[in-house]
């Protein structure tokens, strides 16, 4: 890990986030929050956490992006209108960031440096999902399959 | 001496690399990325120049006609005049189209086919990015191409073009869960999801004769031709070239793009062609791996694109032979057949395993494979879909 | 010279901001979607981080946790553009202020 690596890496993210928190366009909105999670899995690549990053990329971008922007194709009648802007959400989130850095800042056992580990395998994620993790990853599986009824279900077209 | 001409790249990249000895880690990391980066490129986009004139001129000759014979020896030209022509084409951006979508959208297909590049080993000691999880890797790429080609289509604020992207979205998406489901029975019988693993499993010979490539085994041989089909389909080649088919939707997704643009998206295509068929290569057929020991002396790349050319062959035999077909021909074949397909080979995988990995296993999951393929074509009911066709009001 | 965990919790903090304040301010629906996947993938980092920086345990825990997340970050997206898209068939708007009736 380095510092410049690091660093490079939190402007391209927070960037991206701002844009797709503020841009006035949806469509450029939702690509700066695919942009946004490409920062974030080079961030876990940056730990050596390869597989969440390659698993978050396989996700955020090919399915949930994917999925917005096709949402804001079937509503694209909605998206040249102005909704307009509360600016009392600015102050919360400014809030909320100041509150965090504070006590993140105050407390002295977060500032350490990583500790030498050896490189997290592929395998033994697998082997720690096939064998912990068995019935959180088979529920999360029957949750997915839920999900997908139920979004099919939602935008399914009632015959008249 | 034939170990010095196998590794010749290798040591020509560590001598390369021995200029910075003794700088600090990070730089020699990164001249060592930056070679292996220039490496790829210059030899895929020489074959993808090759390719594009050698494709035409195949196709001149199964059509009965002699493709292009102008520029240069036997035409061999061409691609330079293609890109001379293509360079000095104005480039066109629609009035209304999202300027910036549309500017990034050719730059954002042709980063994702190349990225997917880098994770093929090709050769003994020749990955260019050895990563732990790179199969992972190649389908997270991959996966960018859809966002891509939603953007081009976005971008140009054009029916066509928004049409292109939609077919050519619904086509990615149904055919990219059959592509990830036929390499798993790989995935699992290996134990890894590297592709340098996944070669070194297909090293050796059964009875010092058949070399132990995935595809001599009866779920590798069903999982590798739906793993052809559907990478036929995922880079948009005839017969799935519906999200560009010229004669409905003039060029689909591409039909705002002009010059230079253009030929990044035609050039995109390509790529995504060499890199499917590398990794369909790299997981069924042995990779860098020679056919039969006594080959051995040849040096492992040369096999590779040996393997890579034969694939790249039948791409463009299969484009000279089969007409295009329907949108809705496409989705059933990807979510009625290929999809159920492609789960019988991940348990014909595991009886395989199970039964002994011998020909006790090869049997029996030849079986499952036959049962599931005969139960399917009864309950698609294909023997009256195939039937020659009866035209009650024609004729 | 490395960063500490401070500096990825920073990170992670100022992404989790940046999102609730997608959240909060904008009025599209879309938008807020967004912003809540946003504060989902910053507690991912979190979780990341913690397991780098921390003691090393067979299994993994944080990226296990952080798997299981993006796993039920994929079926929130999916529900919740499913309802943007059969809200917005009914009220012909993505605009939440206007989403102020119950019944239909």
């Amino acid at each position: 890990m380095n510092t410049g690596a690091f660093i490079a890496i939190a402007i391209v993210t927070l960037s991206a986030a701002m844009a797709a928190a503020t841009l006035r366009k949806l469509m450029h909105a939702a690509l700066s929050f695919a942009l946004a999670i490409v920062g974030l899995a080079a961030f876990f690549f940056l730990v050596g956490a390869e597989f969440v990053g390659l698993a978050l990329v396989f996700i955020y971008i090919g399915a949930v992006a994917v999925l917005i922007v096709f949402t804001i194709l079937l509503t694209r009648r909605d998206v040249e209108k102005d909704h307009g802007f509360k600016w009392g959400g600015v102050v919360i989130a400014a809030a909320v960031f100041a509150g965090l850095t504070w006590s993140i800042l105050k407390t002295q056992s977060t500032a350490i440096v990583a500790p030498q580990i050896r490189a997290l395998t592929v395998k033994q994620i697998g082997q720690a999902l096939m064998t912990t993790y068995v019935w959180p990853m088979q529920c999360v599986g029957l949750l997915l399959t839920a999900a997908l009824i139920g979004a099919l279900l939602l935008v399914i077209e009632e015959k008249p | 001496m034939s170990k010095s001409i196998d590794q010749i790249f290798v040591s020509a990249k560590h001598w390369l690399l021995s200029w910075l000895a003794g700088s600090p880690d990070w730089l020699i990391q990164i001249a060592s990325s930056l070679v292996n980066i220039f490496a790829l490129l210059a030899v895929f986009l020489t074959l993808f120049a090759l390719m594009s004139v050698l494709e035409r001129k195949i196709l001149g000759r199964i059509q009965n006609r002699y493709g292009p014979n102008r520029v240069g020896p036997f035409g061999l030209f061409q691609p330079v005049a293609d890109g001379i022509k293509m360079l000095i084409k104005e480039d066109i951006v629609p009035a209304r189209a999202d300027k910036s979508v549309h500017f990034l959208a050719p730059i954002l297909i042709a980063a994702a086919a190349i990225l997917a590049l880098g994770v093929i080993p090709y050769g003994r000691n020749m990955t260019p990015f050895g990563i732990d999880g790179g199969i992972l890797f190649f389908f997270a790429v991959g996966s960018t191409t859809e966002l891509a080609v939603f953007m081009a289509g976005w971008g140009s604020n054009n029916k066509f073009s928004m049409l292109g992207a939609m077919r050519a979205i619904a086509q990615m998406f149904s055919y990219e869960l059959p592509l990830f489901v036929t390499v798993l029975p790989i995935v699992m019988v290996v134990g890894s999801l590297s592709p340098d693993r996944i070669v070194a499993a297909q090293a050796e010979y059964t009875y010092g004769l058949v070399p132990r490539w995935f595809v001599f085994t009866p779920w590798g041989a069903a999982a590798f031709i739906l793993f052809f089909v559907a990478g036929l389909a995922e880079s948009n080649r005839t017969p799935f070239d519906v999200p560009e088919g010229e004669s409905e939707i003039v060029a689909g997704h591409m039909t705002e793009y002009s010059g230079f643009k253009y030929a990044t998206f035609f050039m995109a295509e390509y790529i995504g062609m060499f890199a499917i068929s590398g990794l369909g290569l790299t997981l069924f057929l042995g990779g860098w791996h020679a056919p039969a020991r006594v080959l051995e002396f040849l040096p492992s790349y040369l096999w590779f694109f040996g393997k890579l050319s034969v694939l790249l062959m039948v791409y463009v035999w299969v484009r000279g032979t089969l007409p295009r077909t329907r949108i809705d021909q496409i989705m059933n074949l990807a979510w009625k057949f290929m999809v159920p397909m492609a789960f019988t080979c991940v348990i014909a995988a595991a009886v395989w395993h199970y039964a002994g990995r011998g020909l006790r296993g090869w049997l029996w999951s030849l079986i499952v494979i036959a049962s599931v393929y005969t139960l399917l074509s009864i309950v698609l009911d294909t023997r009256r879909k195939f039937a020659p066709r009866v035209y009650r009001f024609a004729e | 010279m490395t960063p500490t965990l401070q500096g990825f919790l920073i990170a992670s903090a100022a992404l989790f901001s940046i999102g609730l304040l997608a959240a909060l301010s904008r009025r599209h629906a879309i938008f807020i979607l967004i912003g809540i996947e946003m504060m989902l993938a910053a507690a991912n980092l979190n979780f990341i981080a913690f397991w780098r920086f921390g003691q090393q345990h067979q299994p993994p825990v944080g990226v296990m946790i952080a798997l299981f997340s993006i796993a039920i970050a994929a079926a929130e997206a999916a529900v919740g553009l499913a309802i943007v898209i059969a809200v917005y068939r009914h009220y012909r708007s993505t605009n939440v202020d206007e989403f102020n009736q119950l019944r239909g």
